[in-house]
């Protein structure tokens, strides 16, 4: 008992403290003395299952549309903190509806080039050894508004198709190596269980180096929308190759040239031909705090905040420009900084009320540093949708207000 | 060699515990000839893999009209979802059209495609036959393959899309 009542004193204290400064700041003359807003009746109590409080309203950025089965909706980026996204704002891509499926029928087959074909349930998934990394998981399609001058007017919008979690399951080796790899084997295809049974191709060295059956998200089970019971995670690939609701690899030779890395997720250079297999998501940063739709109080201090990642390895270096360009400075990164995810950047501000142009970019551990727009198009035409990693600005007007600043 | 996941876990119980195959965990379950045969609907572009059956522009024409009209539109053109016709010409207009006839570089694909995931409300639920009677009336209208053309796990394959060399593989 006794920490709990030295907790409760020193929050009391606080509490004391804190009304004892705004009486004094607000009112020195009052008689009567400042109210303790101490509860005169209990609170709830403890659950099953926590409920974040009803004045917070997050959610993700859904568009109106014929098919929402086959739609996305998108992370309010600017109203997530730190690296990880909640499990229920993560972004969501779906090209057949949610499955409902029973964790105690599934299974994972495991087949094509190798020496047993294999079946695995869940609990035999969950019974071999795990690891946990926290990864990015970002659409191709993400930001692909910002090919165009313009942009986008928020951040979800801008940037909402990338979300960032704790992924707990097997590495991907133990399962292909208990079905033995045939040295024939080069690729592998990943299949899910929904409707259109998803598929996409994938090295099998990548399989073999990073990928993983994640069965846990954020300390607990994969929500449906990720792939619940069980998802394909390759760090730094494009979204769609992390095959949800995974429910066989077949190991092959070579890709498929399945529909969605042909006709879909390919890079269209101005000749008329395509990049093919463009696996990699490359550096990008954003700012998401102050970012567009804010309204900022006044002049004053303002901590600026945001999230860079890269397919690539780990963030070294995240800069902001609030001149619109002219000088960059070097901005914090949060530690531990991971390999392949989100790692939060933020730097002190003092905003004079004037008119001005924020912008972040960010560099690897591959050297890459993140481009402008000019720079991404001189290399990939404008006929690209995906993979569009261009700086993005955000306009602080004189009266506080945030919008989508023109590249 | 031991590997290092193996090793680890042998360290990690110690003394006294069994000790861990180096060559498999024994968890799982071999999987039979007949469940894999069940679930592996996936078709390469050489089309080892496609089914039997068979089908023509003409019989397609009729399974298009009832299943796949009212998203792509008439003869492949103007519906609310993706259009189906088109050249690789196409492909450098502004902004480009991509179709199965502009863009697509396997016919293989568009059988597999449609096969597991077509129509939209409904996927899955075409025939082997239905199938390739649908793939043979989209090639038909991008004027791939004749009317009355067969189509089937030999001559699909054989069918060269006008994009099939558009593709290269990522640079960066």
């Amino acid at each position: 008992m006794k920490p709990r009542d030295a907790t409760r004193r020193s929050f009391l204290g606080t509490g004391a403290l804190a009304g004892a400064a705004w009486t004094a700041c607000s009112a020195p003359e009052a008689e009567a003395p400042a109210e303790t807003d101490q509860p005169s009746s209990l609170g709830t109590p403890v659950s099953r299952y926590g409920q974040r409080s009803p004045y917070e309203k997050a959610a993700r950025g859904v568009r109106e549309s014929q098919t929402p089965e086959a739609a996305s909706s998108r992370t309010p980026l600017d109203q997530t903190y730190g690296i990880i996204t909640p499990s229920a704002l993560h972004f969501e891509r779906h090209h057949a509806g949610v499955p409902e499926i029973d964790p105690a029928t599934h299974k994972l087959l495991v087949h094509g080039l190798v020496d047993r074909p294999m079946a695995f349930s869940v609990d035999d998934i969950k019974r071999l050894p795990s690891v946990s990394r926290v990864h990015f998981v970002e659409c191709s399609g993400n930001s692909g508004g910002e090919w165009s001058p313009a942009g986008a007017p928020t951040v979800a919008l801008s940037h909402g198709l990338a979300s960032c979690s704790e992924w707990t399951g097997v590495p991907l080796r133990i399962l292909l190596e208990e079905a033995g790899i045939q040295p024939e084997a080069k690729w592998i295809l990943a299949e899910g269980a929904d409707a259109c049974l998803m598929q996409r191709s994938a090295t099998l060295e990548k399989a073999l180096e990073e990928g993983l059956v994640a069965y846990g998200q954020n300390g607990e089970a994969i929500r449906p929308e990720q792939g619940y019971p069980m998802r394909l995670i390759l760090p730094g690939w494009e979204g769609n190759t992390n095959v949800k609701w995974l429910r066989r690899i077949k190991l092959t030779a070579g890709p498929q040239y399945v529909k969605d890395e042909t006709s879909k997720y390919t890079e269209l250079m101005e000749d008329g031909t395509a990049w093919i297999f463009t696996f990699e998501m490359d550096a990008k940063s954003v700012i998401t705090a102050p970012s567009g739709g804010h309204a900022i109080d006044g002049p004053g201090f303002l901590e600026i905040s945001g999230l860079a990642w890269s397919g690539r390895g780990k963030i070294t270096q995240a800069e902001v420009s609030t001149d619109g360009g002219q000088t960059w400075t070097e901005a914090e990164l949060q530690t531990p900084v991971y390999s392949k995810a989100f790692t939060r950047f933020r730097l002190p501000w003092e905003w004079d009320g004037s008119e001005t142009v924020l912008l972040s970019r960010c560099r690897d551990e591959s050297g890459y540093l993140q481009p402008g727009r000019a720079e991404l198009i001189e290399e990939r035409g404008r006929k690209s949708a995906y993979h569009c990693n261009r700086i993005k600005g955000w306009r602080i007007a004189a009266d506080g207000s945030v919008t989508n600043a023109e590249a | 060699m031991l590997k290092p996941s193996l090793l680890s876990v042998s360290i990690l119980l110690g003394l006294g515990a069994a000790v861990v195959s180096a060559q498999s965990y024994g968890v799982g379950r071999p999987a039979s000839a007949e469940e894999v045969a069940a679930w592996d609907v996936t078709i390469g572009p050489e089309g080892h893999e496609l089914p039997e059956g068979s089908g023509t522009a003409k019989d397609g024409a009729q399974v298009y009209e009832v299943r796949c009209k009212e998203c792509h539109g008439e003869e492949g053109v103007g519906g609310d979802h993706a259009a189906l016709i088109g050249n690789p010409e196409q492909l450098k207009e502004t902004p480009p059209v991509k179709t199965v006839g502009s863009y697509w570089p396997y016919a293989t694909t568009l059988f597999d495609y449609t096969r597991r995931a077509m129509p939209f409300e409904e996927p899955g639920t075409l025939t082997a036959d239905q199938v390739y009677a649908v793939t043979a009336y989209v090639l038909y209208l991008n004027g791939l393959v004749g009317e009355d053309d067969v189509l089937d796990r030999e001559s699909l394959p054989q069918v060269v899309m006008p994009n099939r060399d558009g593709f290269v593989r990522d640079p960066r």
